[in-house]
């Protein structure tokens, strides 16, 4: 593949908590309008490796980034970088749903608002919650609270917000753990039409649902010596079937991990 | 084969139903004394003061005769002075928190004065009386006034405000900062949008109890130059002014029996007014509350 595929390439990417390690010289491809996996036994660094997309390292105060991260061409962690853009255009769902204690509407609405979005804030909110294949379960309650839906439809919310400000990319950051097998197939099934039109990174502990969704998959690693280091990358099939190196083919068998 | 024989398995949990048994009692008998001193401090107050709680009581200036003595003045005094404390500590210790929980939260510096403001709030009161006197009366030359008198109850219960405005903060959920976070919302819009309506329950839970203490404080006002006499109503921030709790303590260090039953009233006025003011409180709070839950 040349270059201009990929939406997101990290380059000797390295993160520390203080003066501990947590992503050791990773270097990712993330194809564009694809769904890329990173897979990996806890503590390996993969939610730590999401966070560099969109900056959200940046919250945490004794966290430090080496390396680049490149967004279509762009340093992420270049000096004149705001945060603030990079995750408009980056969009991320979190493990556990959080839609804000407001209305359904407004959750959705909150997005395009702090942005400055002067158009026909109706009509994106019903597109966007539309996109996130819930609109038939909520058309007629868009004013009732968020809390009020049940935990597969407040994902399915938490995807219709974060697609409402329009991003590039969106992060899930292990979107199914919460949610019951039925809601994690409708998940999974929007996530895959959402790829016509995005690109996403989904980190997930779920190697079937990895193997179900994806089309790349990286496979994450700690070790005793080393933090955070990636064993192997490439298409999901290979990955899944015929891994290059043992230690891979150790842990999606559930030798490990 | 049982780790303990059959009877002193007996023994013992009679002996422990006993202590359960003598520990509700003993839990018990506290309510009834801090209920019973309430309750008879409260009898006594509407025997001796009912009576004497008329319009004319309400309406009237202090004097030297008991049964025409009236509350007006310290009760308008006290109202001003405790909206002034309320709406400056309600400012200086919302944003104060905002300040230590949000922005500089994981710091050395935000670390080391929460814990000297956890500490202010044990400083005398009188302190903050002499302390008034000095920058607010005269070095600020606002003499003795509603508004030095409102500043130096500010400062009294501002500790008590920052403490919990920081723990409403810090209350709220993490996830939902990230949420907003997420979407590309800059720090204050976080602040604005997220943090400050989902503490506002518990911020108001604080200047309730602020208030409150403020409106019982009576040294350091009167070390901060408060009238103890008063014939007028306040008419501007920058008026003369004395509280209830001046003009209670004034009342009941006559001999006359006639003040002593004036005092009773000025007491029942007090907490009156104390009950509405949290009344109002409590209603403002439930309504943000519940919206969305």
């Amino acid at each position: 593949m040349q270059d201009q595929d990929f939406i997101l390439q990290t380059r000797g990417l390295n993160v520390y908590y203080d003066t501990k390690r947590v992503i050791t010289d990773v270097n990712l491809d993330v194809a564009r309008n694809r769904i890329t996996a990173i897979i990996g036994p806890s503590g390996c660094g993969k939610s730590t490796l999401l966070r560099c997309f969109n900056r959200m390292n940046d919250l945490i105060p004794t966290a430090r980034v080496e390396g680049q991260v490149l967004f279509d061409g762009l340093d992420l962690y270049g000096h004149d970088v705001d945060p603030t853009e990079i995750r408009y255009l980056i969009g991320m769902v979190f493990q556990r749903p959080n839609p804000f204690p407001k209305s359904i509407f407004d959750n959705v609405a909150f997005g395009p608002r702090i942005n400055g979005f002067h158009g026909d804030i109706n009509e994106l909110v019903e597109r966007s919650i539309r996109r996130a294949a819930l609109w038939d379960e909520v058309k007629d309650r868009l004013k009732a609270s968020a809390l009020s839906l049940s935990g597969g439809q407040q994902q399915r919310l938490c995807i219709a917000r974060a697609l409402a400000v329009e991003p590039r990319v969106i992060l899930m950051d292990e979107p199914c753990s919460a949610l019951d097998p039925i809601a994690t197939l409708a998940i999974e099934e929007l996530m895959r039409e959402l790829s016509e039109d995005y690109s996403i990174i989904i980190v997930t502990h779920n190697m079937q649902q990895a193997a179900r969704v994806s089309h790349y998959t990286a496979f994450l690693m700690v070790e005793e010596t080393r933090a955070g280091f990636m064993v192997e990358f490439g298409e999901s099939r290979q990955i899944f079937t015929n891994p290059e190196d043992e230690r891979t083919e150790a842990y999606i068998t559930g030798r490990f991990g | 084969m049982s780790v303990i024989s059959q009877t002193e398995f007996q023994r013992r949990r009679a002996r422990r139903k006993w202590l359960g048994r003598a520990f509700h009692g003993l839990c018990l008998l506290s309510v009834a004394i801090a209920l019973g001193m309430l309750a008879v401090l409260l009898i006594y107050l509407l025997i001796q003061g009912t009576t004497r709680i008329d319009w004319s009581f309400l309406t009237s200036f202090a004097s030297r005769h008991p049964d025409q003595a009236g509350i007006k003045a310290a009760m308008l005094g006290s109202i001003y002075v405790v909206i002034v404390a309320g709406v400056v500590s309600f400012i200086l210790g919302v944003a104060t928190a905002l300040y230590l929980e949000e922005y500089a939260a994981r710091s050395k510096f935000a670390r080391i004065a929460k814990i000297n403001i956890a500490n202010l709030a044990g400083v005398p009161s009188i302190v903050y009386g002499i302390l008034g006197l000095q920058i607010f009366v005269h070095s600020l030359n606002l003499g003795q006034s509603v508004l030095a008198g409102g500043f130096t109850l500010a400062l009294l219960v501002l500790p008590i405000v920052i403490v919990a405005a920081g723990e409403a903060v810090r209350a709220v959920p993490p996830s939902f900062r990230e949420g907003s976070y997420a979407l590309g919302a800059t720090r204050w819009q976080v602040t604005w949008h997220i943090v400050i309506p989902l503490a506002f329950p518990g911020i108001l839970t604080g200047v309730i109890l602020a208030v409150s203490r403020a409106i019982g404080e009576t040294a350091p006002l009167i070390a901060m130059g408060a009238l103890t006499f008063v014939p007028f109503a306040p008419d501007s921030p920058l008026s003369r002014f004395t509280v209830l709790p001046i003009q209670i303590f004034n009342w009941t260090s006559r001999p006359q029996a006639g003040f002593q039953e004036a005092a009773a009233a000025g007491i029942i006025v007090l907490l009156v007014i104390l009950l509405l003011m949290n009344a109002g409180a409590v209603i403002l709070r439930n309504h943000f509350q519940n919206k969305w839950e």
